[in-house]
């Protein structure tokens, strides 16, 4: 059993990933860092399916399953973007300003 | 409009005392009726003479009527205490309860009767002398609501329904004096007068809190009734001290009286009813009606004493050295006012208020007369285009024998002034002296405000001997193509001139020295009024060597006054105004009325206008109010609103950080 | 042993985090990315979660990656452009931040076994306590008894039927809505 560092390696790379959202303008990159946070939670329930069941793998299952819907649509919508302003950089992306 | 005469008529006809005193209030209804007929006639149809002059001085006539029957109603029934008219109520909150009321008694329909009588023959004087002027309709529009605003003065029953009419009377005076408000002068002159009142005023409104606070009452007789118990002499002091103040201003006395002789600019119609008859008495009867406050507080009548007679001195001086015939009677008047509150401040009442009578008739005499003078002069002015000063008696001379009539009478009205048996002023001034004489007794002082009062009248003699010699006698020093242009006044002013002569010669009759026919009518008839401060303060007349000796002495004062100033004008090289050298000495104090104007001019009313301006208006104002709370208000919200904006620039990574701030704070707030 | 390689693996997971936040480049940064993942599959089998292990490896670093890669290709990002890291403010940002939330996650792991044993036993009694972490050992027992596979999809096909089945339609609905918004014109 290794739950602790198990859940300790899940926060840092949790927080890793939040560094990386904080600190990336490109939005694909940033999209990966996302992706990082999404696979700590993950590890999360996997270590603790072992307290808890076989329901921290269900969940795992249905976080991927999402993952890969908001990944295919976010990146359309990157696309999107990228054909109206000729680059994925964050900073422009600013409409909102107010 | 029509509903507020159903009021008003419902109102009057309701529970009112039975018979004439029931209908005191018309006396007030009646003029308030005519300003605004004459109001209305000003502003729609201005050229309406006739109707104007009927309605104006119509409604005086009536108010006179029934202030006739009002009098004799009360002398049949020679109430102890005043009746109260009610006629409806006014101010009620909490404890306080106002109702618009008159008091009806010996002492306010005696003013009735004054300012009515007197008023009315002014308003028949105006007829003539006004007829020329295209603000006709709107002066008798004015003049009947300040006499309107005047017997709601003497006839309140209330502190507060007096002061309605205390302000009342001060706003008609600004209006009347600016009548002729083109002329940037007598606009100024409007504003000095309603300026220098408002001090007084905020004295009487000092007065009317404290009496609240102590007496816990404004009914005039209720005040009068509690005071004796509830106030010691140093409130009382403190009430009529401050009651004093708007006496002072009012009544034009050291050291608010400048704005009489600038209020001489207006009408001289206006001059003689307003500044000689009857506002400037307001003070005088505000006094005698809250006598028993001042019987209260002997230091406060001494100071109402003492001003009187200083200012009766220090004003009559300035009279020797005016050329202006209007300014020498607005000092007389100023002087005359003097002698009244010497009177009413030495604790006789009765006397105070008989030379308000007498100096009602002779003074607007005097300026009737004066009146019918400077229309002659204007008239002739205006014929042959000259524009010489037609007020200015250095331009008169030798008109007794073109004005007969206004020469008698003026002679008439000088010789009452001047104090000489049989006339009235010498009966009514002499019982002020020996009221003042008499309270010397008690205190000392009193003497030397006799003294005092005695000087002036000898003064008061030698100007008026001074403006009937220079107006009427010698050389004319008119010029040769207006001379034959002058010509005595029409029938409708030498008629209230004469009415008014014969009152300045027997108004005598109304108080004579006891053991002469009938004796003191007027103290007798003002008894029930008085008592009361008179049992408080008693006032023993002086003996009988003791009276004959006061009696010669201002006899012979107001002869030698009188024989002093004619000799001294007739000897005196007098030249016509544009001719005359300026004044040297002495006399230039005197002329610039001891720079007294300069004095509050850079005193008082320049640091106040700085004040005014570089204080509370750039800085207070501008700078602290629109500049820190209205622009700085802005300013900041603004910045306040610039820097929350920035929160909402757009960028995603921004919002990203904002969101893990408020997750981490969501987590701390459950995790703990 | 097995601590050993966990935390050899870990280890890896962690440094490839690190590079793949750090690189410029959006294709690095991708492989970075997939290491990290191959590292997380490997200790899910460690933690004998070995299906879900293998299907990270062939979904998550399998298809999705894929197309991450495939969109870096289709917008032309590779190659060492500009930074693309933001300033000194947005460092700063991301360290305190961070510095909080290990915090914060930190205390979250001072819940050891033990000590949630101790505070279920504490809270509701003895017995409870020790049914309370039963679920992996019978986790367990069914991949034993029918293996990997089917120790999650008895589950998923009875309990979790309905998320199941609307899983699916948000898989239709991603689809529609990716080709929608990819498209050049509506």
């Amino acid at each position: 059993m290794l739950l602790g560092p198990a859940l300790a390696l899940s926060a840092i790379l949790f927080s890793i990933g939040v560094a990386g959202v904080i600190i990336r303008r490109n939005a694909i990159v940033l999209f990966m860092c996302i992706e990082l946070m999404l696979n700590a939670v993950n590890l999360a329930f996997v270590a603790l399916a072992q307290l808890y069941g076989v329901a921290g793998w269900v969940i795992v299952f249905f976080v991927m399953t999402v993952a890969a819907a908001e990944a295919a649509v976010g990146l359309a919508i990157i696309l999107a973007v990228f054909r109206h302003n000729q680059s994925i950089d964050l900073q422009n992306v600013n409409l909102l300003h107010g | 409009m029509s509903l507020l005469a159903a009021r008003v008529a419902e109102a009057a006809l309701a529970a009112r005392p039975a018979g004439a005193v029931g209908l005191v209030w018309l006396a007030v209804a009646l003029p308030l009726a005519g300003f605004v007929v004459n109001g209305a006639l000003a502003i729609l149809r201005p050229r309406a003479k006739t109707v104007v002059s009927v309605v104006g001085t119509g409604v005086l006539v009536a108010a006179f009527a029934v202030a006739v029957a009002v009098f004799l109603e009360v002398r049949r029934a020679a109430p102890e205490h005043p009746v109260i008219v009610t006629l409806w109520p006014w101010l009620h909150a909490g404890d306080l309860k106002v109702d618009l009321a008159f008091q009806v008694d010996q002492l306010s329909t005696l003013m009735l009767l004054v300012v009515t009588g007197v008023g009315g023959l002014i308003h028949l004087y105006s007829v003539g002398y006004m007829g020329a002027d295209p603000g006709y309709a709107r002066y008798f529009a004015y003049l009947n609501l300040f006499v309107a605003f005047m017997l709601l003065l003497v006839l309140g029953a209330s502190f507060p329904v007096l002061f309605i009419g205390w302000e009342g009377v001060g706003l008609c005076s600004y209006l009347l004096i600016s009548f002729w408000f083109t002329d940037q002068q007598n606009a100024d002159a409007g504003k000095k007068a309603f300026l220098v009142n408002r001090v007084g005023d905020f004295g009487f409104l000092i007065a009317m809190f404290l009496l609240w606070h102590t007496v816990g009452s404004l009914d005039l007789a209720t005040v009068l009734d509690r005071a004796p118990a509830a106030l010691g002499t140093e409130t009382a002091t403190w009430i009529t001290l401050f009651l004093l103040l708007g006496c002072i201003g009012k009544s034009a006395q050291i050291p608010l009286y400048i704005w009489l002789p600038d209020a001489m600019a207006g009408p001289t119609p206006v001059s003689a009813l307003i500044h000689a008859a009857t506002m400037v008495t307001a003070g005088v009867y505000l006094v005698a009606r809250t006598g028993v406050l001042f019987a209260l507080a002997p230091a406060s009548s001494l100071v109402a004493a003492a001003v009187g007679a200083l200012t009766a001195l220090f004003a009559a001086t300035i009279g020797l050295r005016q050329y202006d015939i209007k300014k020498v009677l607005a000092y007389s008047t100023v002087s005359q006012l003097g002698y009244m509150f010497l009177g009413v401040g030495a604790g006789a009442y009765a006397a105070g208020m008989f030379h308000l009578v007498t100096h009602a008739f002779f003074k607007a005499l005097l300026f009737l007369g004066a009146g019918s003078v400077i229309h002659a002069l204007q008239h002739a002015y205006h014929a042959t285009g000259a524009s010489e000063d037609p007020q200015d008696m250095r331009n008169m001379g030798g008109l007794a024998g073109r004005l007969p009539v206004t020469y008698r009478f003026m002679v008439i009205g000088t010789l009452a002034i001047a104090g000489l048996p049989p006339l009235s002023g010498f009966f009514s001034k002499d019982e002020i002296l020996a009221a003042a004489f008499a309270r010397g007794a008690d205190q000392p002082v009193y003497y030397l405000l006799y003294a005092m009062g005695l000087a002036a009248a000898f003064l008061t003699a030698v100007y008026m001997a001074r403006l009937v010699v220079m107006t009427f006698l010698g050389t004319t020093r008119v010029g040769e193509a207006e001379r034959s242009k002058l010509h005595e006044a029409p029938a409708s002013m030498t008629g209230p001139v004469v009415a008014l002569g014969v009152l300045s010669a027997v108004g005598g009759l109304l108080n004579l020295p006891a053991g002469i026919a009938w004796g003191p009518a007027l103290e007798r008839w003002l008894h029930p009024v008085t008592r009361a401060a008179l049992e408080l303060r008693p006032l023993a007349p002086p003996g009988g060597t003791t009276a004959a000796l006061l009696v010669a002495a201002a006899v012979a004062a107001g002869v030698l006054g009188l024989v002093v100033g004619y000799r001294a004008t007739s000897r005196e090289r007098i030249l016509p105004a544009r001719l005359a050298p300026p004044e040297t000495g002495f006399a230039r104090v005197l002329y610039r009325k001891y720079f007294v104007d300069e004095i509050y001019q850079a005193l008082i009313v320049r640091p106040v206008v700085w004040l005014s301006e570089r204080v509370l208006w750039r800085t207070v104002d501008q700078a602290i109010v629109d500049g820190v709370f209205v622009h700085g208000g802005v300013w900041l919200a603004h910045r306040v609103g610039r820097l929350g904006s920035r929160l909402q620039n757009g960028q995603v990574g921004v919002y990203v950080i904002l969101f893990l701030v408020g997750a981490l704070w969501v987590l701390y707030a459950v995790a703990g | 042993m097995t601590e050993l390689v966990f935390y050899l693996f870990a280890a890896v997971a962690v440094l490839s985090a690190a590079m793949c936040i750090l690189q410029r480049s959006p294709v690095a940064a991708l492989i970075w990315l997939v290491q990290t993942m191959l590292a997380l599959a490997a200790i899910f089998v460690l933690l004998a979660a070995e299906f879900i292990g293998v299907i990270q490896v062939l979904v998550y670093a399998g298809a999705i990656m894929v197309l991450f890669l495939f969109i870096i290709m289709l917008l032309n990002l590779g190659g060492r452009r500009t930074t693309d890291i933001r300033g000194p403010a947005g460092i700063g940002a991301a360290v305190v931040v961070v510095g909080l939330l290990l915090v914060e996650l930190g205390a979250l792991w001072a819940y050891t076994p033990a000590r949630l044993t101790r505070e279920v036993a504490a809270a509701a009694g003895p017995l409870e306590a020790a049914t309370a972490f039963s679920g992996g050992r019978a986790v367990l027992e069914e991949t034993a008894r029918r293996g990997v596979v089917g120790a999650v999809a008895e589950p998923l096909f009875r309990t979790y039927l309905v998320p199941f089945e609307l899983t699916s339609i948000l898989l239709l609905v991603a689809i529609v809505g990716a080709v929608v918004l990819a498209k050049r014109s509506v």
